[in-house]
Formats: structure tokens, sequence, C-alpha cells
């Protein structure tokens, strides 16, 4: 037992047990801030697998960014553990079994998988540098098309929530 | 037991699984959408550690493009939350199975 795999079990044991508090916490606003706690635990497997850049942006995009939107999102909504709808025990026994299944299913395939050991020096594939000069030569056109693909999500997420009197002539755009 | 990539396979798909099971139990739309991304991060993982186990950059390159997919549908699918949530006042997702009649 090294210092990585010391690491490794705090963080596995950490993201598994914030992940079963995403879907077992009554009140939504938990299930951010545990789904949050995930994040952080997932980044923190980067940063031990030496992908530091993808454990910043982790932490910038999901952690940062999208969560706050959730989080806004339900602040909006007002949604708390009163409003919360809930399933019947049978549906939800239902999800854990198939949910259980599949793991079951996938662990059989894997368990007979060979073990491959882990290079546990650092190594420099994970920095800025490298990551920009395989992402601009080798990757450069799905680089380009995401842009293309983030324009059409912000124009469809404006007129999806765009509110429906929309006025005949010039509305503002009260939306922004 | 040194960790291997047997560890990260297995920590992925409990990840996962958790996920599935999320996006099966609950009812309440945001809390499905969460599930997705959690589910979403489980393959990121994965493809970080073989990424790591193998010294080949593509599958970070990978990941960076799930993150910017996964952006994109937060944002439209967000939207459509909202949407539903002022056309029903609500994020129970079996309202939604007037959809078929």
């Amino acid at each position: 037992m090294d210092i990585y795999d010391i690491l490794f079990w705090v963080l596995s044991a950490m993201a598994v047990s914030c992940a079963l508090g995403v879907i077992l916490s009554r009140n939504p606003v938990n299930s951010v801030m545990f789904l949050i706690l995930t994040f952080f635990a997932i980044s923190g497997h980067y940063i031990l697998m030496n992908a530091q850049f993808l454990a910043i942006v982790n932490i910038i995009v999901y952690a940062g960014a999208i969560m706050v939107l959730f989080l806004f999102v339900i602040m909006l909504m007002n949604l708390n553990a009163d409003v919360e709808p809930q399933k019947g025990q049978l549906v939800q026994l239902a999800g854990v079994i198939s949910g259980g299944v599949l793991f079951l299913v996938v662990l059989a395939g894997i368990k007979s998988a060979r073990p491959i050991a882990i290079d546990k020096t650092a190594s420099d594939i994970g920095l800025i540098s490298n990551l920009g000069k395989v992402l601009f030569t080798k990757y450069v056109l799905p680089f380009e098309i995401s842009s293309v693909l983030f324009l059409s999500a912000m124009i469809g997420a404006i007129v999806i929530g765009k509110k429906e009197e929309a006025r005949p002539i010039a509305p503002r755009d009260e939306e922004l | 037991m040194p960790v291997n990539s047997t560890h990260y396979l297995f920590l992925s798909l409990l990840l996962f699984s958790i996920g599935i099971m999320g996006a099966l139990m609950r009812r309440n739309a945001i809390i499905i959408f969460m599930c997705i991304e959690l589910m979403l991060n489980a393959v990121n993982l994965l493809l970080v550690a073989f990424s790591k186990i193998y010294g080949d950059a593509d599958a970070q390159l990978f990941v960076f493009f799930i993150m910017v997919v996964a952006a994109a549908e937060v944002a439209v699918g967000l939207a459509i939350i909202v949407m539903m949530y002022r056309k029903v006042h609500s994020v129970d997702i079996n309202i939604l199975n007037r959809l078929k009649h």
C-alpha cells in the first residue's frame, strides 16, 4: 500500500458514497451538493492519474458551471423535499434490481479481464501543452465542429426557454 | 494488492450503475438529469484511467469532448425542464405520460 493506493481507496469511497447520496437524498438541493462532492472526488482521481488539465476543467465546467446551473433551476422552481414527487416502493425496487442486474452482468464480464498494472510515476501526457498539441493537430476538426454545437445549443436554449407570448414586432430580449 | 486497471473498471462500473439506478428510481426530472451527468463522469473516469495505462493523450481529449457535449446538453435540457415546469408546474416525469395520447 503506497500513497497512490491509499488515495485511490479514499477517493473511491468518497465518490461512491456521495453518488449514493445523490440518488438517496430527498431534497434536490442536497442531491446537487452530493453530486458536486462526487465531481471533486473524480477530479482527485484525475490528479492522481496525472491528468491535471482535465481535473481543473472538471472542477470549472462541472462543479462550477453545470452544477450552479442546476442549483439555479432548482431554486427558481422552489423545489424542496416536501414537493418532491416519490415513486411507489415497487417501482423503486424494480429500479434498484435492474441497476443491480446491469452491475452484475458487466461485473461478470470484466471479472476475467486481464489486470494491467498502472505506471505510478508521473507522466506529462495530461499537461496542457501536450494536450493542446494533440487537440490542434489531430482533433482540430472535431474542435471546430464543437463550436457549432455550442452555438446551436445556445440558440436552442434561448428559443426553448423563451416565453410563449411573442410580440409581433420587435420582441424585447428580456430573457437575456 | 496494488491498484490496477481492474480497480478502475470496478469503480466506474459502480458509479455507472448508481447512475442507472437513480435514473430509474427517481421521478424528479432534474435528479434524473443529474444521474445522467453521473454516468457521463463514470465513463470519463474510465477513459482517463486507460489513457494513463496506455500513455495515450487521445483518450483525455475524448473526455474533453464529452465535457463539451455535456455542457451543451445541460443547457438545452435545463431549458426544456424550465419550459415543462412553466407549462405544468411540476417536474414530475409521470406527467409526461400524457404525451402518448
